[in-house]
């Protein structure tokens, strides 16, 4: 199956990249634009078919590499095969 | 689906329709026709359409590329390797090259100007130099364009997220706007490397039964017939052209340079090459030729990073970070295990053979069988149509209202084309080596040598493009002589340039003849100045909807500083010093026809550029270059873009330092401060050394004239009112970030 | 003093480190490649600049998780000195040697400059050659020097004296115009609580030779030998 891991800052954290986007939306002409924040989505193929084992395997690579929780949370969403 | 994408698809039919979309004109696909006695595959039609376009072929520009002077008791080796080699004494060689990467940096700044920058890097270190200094030459469209920002910012970012992350400090260039680039950016990238004499890598294999071995990244569909692009004008379709992009990756770019520097210790290359425009096709064919060899290929052993590629695929794609060798089989297991440490690809593709053929197989069916030297030496030449520039009028005398003197130099000096280009050169690593003496910003950035306490080498890049519109052929002179000024005026001996020719469509003969007399020009002043041509690189077509490009010729030189203590800087160094004006043939500035006072001011660009004496130019900086070395001075900068004035302003703005400059009653000021006569330079000396100063000019034949003392805070020009330093400075350094904020 | 550089791919300041070791203590640091398991029994441990793996993920993510990460740990512990500069920094945060981590800068460009620090303690292995509140100048040159702790944290590492560099205006202040990346407290060096391991984003090794344009950068090395000796 197929794990897609959200990767987003913190509340709190600075994200100066997400500012510009904002800055840059309101200059487009986008209003009521309150805040932006930017993140990553990481696409990974799985050979694992049970969707606890795959979503406790996803979890354990958040912590020790795909984010780095001092600054950034994560969300994995499973997909079955197929989407 | 589109002709080019035959996955899963029998091959299109090859005809003579099909080879006009690969660029070949009727004539080219006849004579193909002619060489090979039957229809191309379509692969072979891929083949011939990359090596005979006119980026791979140089088809148009061949026959004036040969009356360059390109050798000198310093030139190891001229054009016709990946780059040029200079002597720099002590058994080292400096390798060095410009390129283009025009079109693609348009279409997406960021990557195109990333991947110019990762392909002269790999054109150095391919001949087994380490790269130590990079420079970028860039011409973006009017300010008030509504794209000009967009590209200034991607291409900027792009310049400086691979070379920073590649480690290459990148330590000068230039930065121009004019409208006639609102439709063709240029984006000309220099790298020079360090290597010893007896250590020079080169693509010319010898042996039969050789493996030829590909090294670096993997394959991919990015770039197919980006070669093809290049040699092509832009229409209003040019978004849909932007699939043919390439992609760069610093980071591997830095594993191959490291590879490649183990490999090359370990003695198992006994030919190597970059592979650029056209890749695999250019690369397999041009080392051939080079050997007198037959090469086979196996494309079934590419390593590729897409499923299912074709043959034509594989031989157009231009992925980047890859190279082609040809191995000493003795050591395979050697080379092999330095690019497993480095994590990148090394696998063997084919073999030299003995039957000068070019013979490509793909799931056990040749796709190719082509004569390997006629690919190259057969490659259509051209001596294009072309007619004699028309000349300028001359500017009429008082042809324009004169204005106050300290107005127009604040003007100048913040002016798009003369104000600092901090905010470029902060975003890039010009420190990284350890090594630079002098930072970006000055008449020539300085990086010294690693090892060496006092060596050094001098690297500037120049041309004035309104000049070479204006007249090419004094413009073309003007360029080289520039960038021989910006060096001498550093302290440093020019050894040599390379080129990087930038300019319309060839097959206009107006076109065609600014072409020529550019290059008439500048091998004039390469000649007299002893300054040849080592490498260097054409980029043709640079026209939208039917209008050019200014004629670009890009010089970038190289100089040698044999002891760094003696060099002097650009700015005024002490308060007091006598402030000289040196080598000026009419003492001072006469000439204002297209100079930047005519066109920042009285927005008119008008009148011939001003002439450059050669010989005088000459006496001028020998002389100049012995004062430095003789230690009779102590600040150094030529005159060039904006006159004395600006050149004056420039030396203030470094220092914080001013001057009260007194031209003589007879003159106009405003020729005197913004005419852009060549060949003079501006310096300081100590009062005390005055007699030896003019005794060494008078000597020399070099014209000299006491034009004022420096002084403390401001720069008072004459009876104009003065301004304070601070306020030059704050000029000079407010337009960019402010053009790029907006 | 005996030093060990350790090199990741992508790691570009090795060069600069070694010869500003060299330069200073006269002995040629040895090279540690990131496969390496075991580092030399040296004085000193350093993480130079560049950008490792090219800082692809986050900044220094995937060189913190190197097989050397582990022995750099077990040296770190005994108190052996480790030095971070620039992306050595990063990866220091990323291995959880110091605390925080390094984003991208408030403006979101590259910047390489000279800045000016002030040296706010000077009772560190890494600063006594420095008189205190001396105001230095080193160049930095990075994408990624925005350093951000959360509040509990950056109290923590203020109350342990574990600042060692504030970025500064050229007076001395400590304020949003000295400041060129958006780091919170203008931090730009630092050690871990025990003092052993420092990282800092400027470049000492880039300025300690009057000919490159100034010499501050000598004396955090001389800090470094002077502890060696």
């Amino acid at each position: 199956m197929k794990a897609r891991v959200l990767i987003t800052l913190k509340t709190g954290v600075l994200d100066p990249q997400g500012k510009a986007v904002q800055k840059a939306l309101g200059t487009l002409g986008f209003d009521g634009v309150d805040n932006v924040r930017q993140g990553k989505v990481i696409e990974i193929d799985l050979t694992e078919t049970d969707e606890t084992a795959a979503y406790a395997k996803v979890s354990n690579m958040c912590d020790k590499l795909l984010a780095n929780t001092v600054i950034e949370n994560y969300q994995i969403e499973l997909l079955p095969d197929g989407t | 689906m589109n002709a080019h994408d035959t996955r899963n698809n029998p091959e299109p039919l090859v005809d003579a329709d099909l080879a006009a979309d690969h660029g070949l004109s009727p004539d080219e696909y006849q004579k193909v026709l002619d060489l090979i006695g039957r229809t191309p595959s379509f692969t072979e039609l891929g083949i011939f359409s990359a090596m005979w376009n006119e980026h791979c072929s140089y088809k148009s520009s061949k026959k004036w590329l040969k009356t360059l002077p390109t050798t000198g008791k310093r030139v190891v080796l001229g054009p016709g390797e990946n780059a040029g080699v200079v002597d720099i004494d002590d058994g080292q060689v400096v390798v060095f090259k410009m390129e283009s990467h025009n079109h693609p940096s348009f279409i997406e700044p960021y990557q195109g100007a990333a991947t110019g920058i990762g392909g002269i890097l790999r054109d150095v270190f391919t001949m087994g130099a380490r790269p130590i200094a990079a420079m970028n030459a860039l011409r973006f469209g009017a300010v008030d364009h509504p794209k000009t920002r967009h590209l200034v910012a991607g291409v900027v970012a792009g310049i400086g997220g691979y070379g920073n992350s590649f480690g290459v400090p990148n330590v000068g260039g230039e930065v121009n706007f004019h409208k006639r680039y609102n439709g063709n950016i240029l984006v000309n990238a220099f790298a020079a490397g360090l290597a010893d004499a007896d250590k020079i890598f080169l693509s010319k294999p010898t042996g039969v039964g050789l493996p030829v071995v590909y090294l670096g990244a993997k394959t991919g569909r990015d770039g197919i017939h980006g070669a093809t692009m290049a040699s092509a004008e832009f229409d209003d379709s040019i978004e849909e052209k932007r699939p043919t992009v390439q992609v760069g990756d610093p980071f591997t770019e830095k594993c191959l340079l490291e590879a490649c520097m183990e490999l090359m210790a370990s003695g198992a290359v006994i030919a190597i090459q970059d592979m650029g425009a056209a890749g695999l096709t250019c690369s397999a064919v041009e080392m051939g030729a080079k050997g007198n060899l037959g090469i086979r290929l196996d494309l079934d052993n590419v390593p590729c990073r897409e499923d299912a590629m074709t043959a034509y695929e594989m031989m157009l794609s231009e992925s980047q970070e890859r190279m082609l060798m040809v191995l000493d089989p003795t050591l395979e297991n050697q080379a092999r295990a330095i690019f497993e440490k480095w994590d990148l690809d090394f696998a063997i593709v084919g073999e030299t053979t003995d039957d000068l053929r070019f013979r490509v197989f793909r799931d056990g069916v040749e796709v190719a069988d082509l004569p390997i030297k006629d690919l190259g030496d057969e490659a259509p030449e051209y001596d294009r149509p072309w007619t004699m520039p028309v000349p300028r009028p001359a500017l009429e005398h008082n042809d324009f209202a004169d204005t106050d003197i300290a107005a127009s130099l604040l003007t100048l000096i913040g002016s798009p084309d003369l104000a600092s280009r901090r905010w470029v050169w902060e975003q890039y690593d010009h420190l990284i080596q350890g090594n630079t003496i002098v930072r970006p910003g000055s008449d020539a950035a300085i990086v010294r040598i690693a090892g060496h306490e006092k060596k050094a080498l001098a690297f500037s890049s120049d041309v004035t493009p309104r000049y070479c519109d204006a007249d090419p052929f004094e413009g073309g002179k003007q360029a080289v002589a520039e960038c021989w000024r910006n060096l001498t005026a550093s302290g440093a001996t020019p050894l040599a340039i390379t080129d990087n020719l930038n300019f319309g469509n060839p097959e206009k003969p107006e076109i065609m003849g600014t072409f020529v007399r550019a290059i008439q020009g500048i091998g004039e002043a390469c000649k007299i100045l002893d300054f040849p041509v080592v490498s260097g690189n054409v980029s043709l077509y640079n026209e939208t909807n039917n209008e050019a490009i200014l004629p670009t010729p890009t010089i970038a030189g190289v100089g040698l500083i044999s002891d760094l203590r003696k060099i002097v800087p650009s700015g005024f160094t002490n308060i007091s010093d006598i402030v000289l004006l040196v080598g000026a043939p009419d003492t001072w500035g006469t000439h204002l026809g297209q100079s930047l006072y005519l066109r920042e001011i009285h927005s008119r660009e008008d009148g011939p550029p001003p002439p450059v004496d050669l010989e005088q130019e000459k006496q001028a900086g020998d002389l100049v270059r012995s004062l430095i070395a003789d230690g009779l001075v102590n600040a150094v900068h030529d005159c060039s873009d904006g006159g004395l004035g600006v050149t004056l302003a420039e030396m203030a703005i470094q220092s914080g330092i001013g001057a009260a400059i007194t031209p003589p009653q007879t003159l106009s000021p405003v020729a005197a401060f913004f005419g852009e006569d060549q060949g003079r330079y501006v310096m300081t000396a100590r009062l005390e050394d005055r007699a030896e100063l003019w005794d060494r000019c008078e000597k020399a034949g070099v014209a000299i004239e006491e034009i004022g003392s420096t002084i403390a805070g401001e720069l008072k020009l004459g009876n104009a009112d003065a301004i304070f330093v601070k306020e030059l400075q704050e000029r000079h350094e407010a337009w960019f970030p402010q053009f790029m904020n907006m | 003093m005996k030093t060990a550089i350790l090199v990741f791919p992508g790691t570009n300041r090795e060069r600069d480190a070694a010869d500003a070791i060299e330069s200073v203590s006269g002995i040629k640091p040895v090279i540690v490649w990131h496969q390496e398991t075991e580092i030399p029994d040296v004085d000193l441990i350093i993480l130079p600049g560049g950008f490792s793996f090219g800082d692809y993920l986050r900044v220094g993510a995937i060189a913190a998780r190197s097989p050397i990460i582990d022995a750099l740990h077990r040296k770190a512990d005994t108190g052996v000195t480790v030095l971070g500069i620039c992306n050595g920094f990063q990866i220091l945060t990323e291995t959880g040697l110091l605390p925080g981590s390094l984003i991208r800068n408030r403006d979101l460009d590259f910047i390489c400059r000279d800045i000016n620090l002030r040296v706010v303690n000077n009772s560190t292995r890494f600063s006594q050659s420095y008189a205190l509140d001396q105001i230095i100048r080193f160049p930095v040159a990075h994408h990624d020097g925005n350093y951000f702790a959360d509040a509990e944290t950056l109290r923590m590492v203020e109350d342990n004296d574990q600042v060692v560099f504030r970025y500064c205006d050229p007076a001395g202040e400590i304020n949003a115009t000295g400041n060129p990346n958006g780091s919170v407290n203008n931090i730009a060096g630092m050690t871990n609580k025990a003092g052993n391991v420092m990282g800092l984003m400027p470049h000492p090794e880039n300025l300690i030779d009057q000919l490159l344009g100034g010499i501050d950068g000598r004396a955090l090395f001389e800090s470094l030998l002077g502890r060696a000796a």
